[in-house]
């Protein structure tokens, strides 16, 4: 760093890096407890997602066989006007400052048969089949919205704060450090040269008055 | 107060007008980025997109990753399941961690 090798700057330097130091500390902190808090979450996700891609497909394979079975348009009528109606309400929770969202969503009617939003005669089997499969599964899929959105944000945090720890464990601290330690190297120099200044006029002081005192002597 | 939607083609996503999510057919890519960006805009919090469509959508899915809404939710198709649900989750284990250490 380019600095005055001043007194009052080296204080300052002092005090810039505890403050570093602490940070640093702090930033760590966050990091590790992120990473933990993460991890747990990632591993739930993945299950999580592993159960819905199931399902889901599950659900597929009976909505092509309705698909098959039913025509196009049949299918696409009996699906179009939906009974059931949702209302997603978004709150956030904050983990280590990450404000991470919480999905409660909630259905117009609490009745399970609401899902059928046709009727059982012209349509396939099949696709009440499917209809349940998917209202199962999406109790599951709202969470793994919450889940894997909040492993997203987490995961971006995370990135950021060890990119604050490494910078300053590897730049910043050891900069002031560095600085610290020309500064003081410099004001020793300093006062050593000071020291040896004032001996050498002091020598050439006592000298003088020798050189007095002898001449004073031939004089008498 | 949100709501919630799945974007995908016709057959996919059909089933899940039954349960009252708002549906969106889109076939390429391109109506998709825009039914996304519309969707973002009015109000949902929550959109499934089916990985298909979720694979061409990078610039989509990276724009959103770091905002707080709307979580964009990749599931599989009628035409099956590609995996990019899963690598999706872990390209973020590996942003934070560095490299994929859950598997």
């Amino acid at each position: 760093m380019n600095v005055n090798p001043t007194r009052m700057e080296l204080t300052n330097l002092k005090r810039k890096l505890t403050t570093a130091r602490r940070g640093h500390k702090l930033l760590k902190d966050k990091r590790d407890e992120l990473m933990r808090r993460f991890l747990d979450m990632v591993r739930e996700n993945k299950q999580l997602r592993r159960k819905v891609e199931v399902a889901i497909l599950e659900a597929n394979k009976h909505i092509s066989v309705a698909r098959s079975v039913m025509s196009g348009e049949a299918l696409d009528v009996a699906l179009m006007l939906p009974k059931m109606e949702l209302s997603l309400e978004v709150s956030s929770k904050n983990v280590m400052s990450v404000n991470i969202p919480v999905f409660d969503v909630q259905m117009r009617s609490d009745n399970k048969a609401d899902a059928y939003s046709y009727g059982f005669a012209y349509t396939s089997g099949d696709l009440d089949e499917a209809v349940e499969n998917l209202s199962e599964v999406f109790v599951m899929m709202v969470r793994l919205a919450e889940i894997e959105k909040s492993c997203q944000m987490m995961s971006a945090e995370i990135e950021k704060t060890r990119r604050r720890v490494n910078a300053l464990e590897h730049v910043l601290i050891p900069q002031y450090i560095d600085t610290i330690k020309y500064i003081t190297m410099k004001l020793d120099e300093n006062e050593r040269s000071t020291t040896t200044r004032l001996m050498k006029v002091k020598d050439m002081m006592i000298n003088q008055q020798l050189e007095m005192q002898k001449k004073q002597d031939a004089l008498a | 107060m949100y709501k919630m939607a799945v974007v995908g083609d016709k057959d996919s996503i059909y089933g899940f007008a039954s349960l009252g999510l708002g549906i969106f057919p889109c076939d390429d890519e391109e109506s998709a980025s825009k039914t996304v960006k519309e969707l973002a805009k009015n109000g949902y919090g929550v959109i499934y997109i089916t990985e298909e469509l979720f694979e061409k959508l990078t610039d989509e899915v990276e724009h959103f990753r770091s905002m707080p809404l709307p979580a964009i939710i990749p599931i599989p198709g009628v035409k099956g399941n590609t995996g990019v649900g899963m690598r999706n989750v872990s390209v973020s284990v590996e942003k934070a961690v560095g490299s994929d250490i859950i598997s």
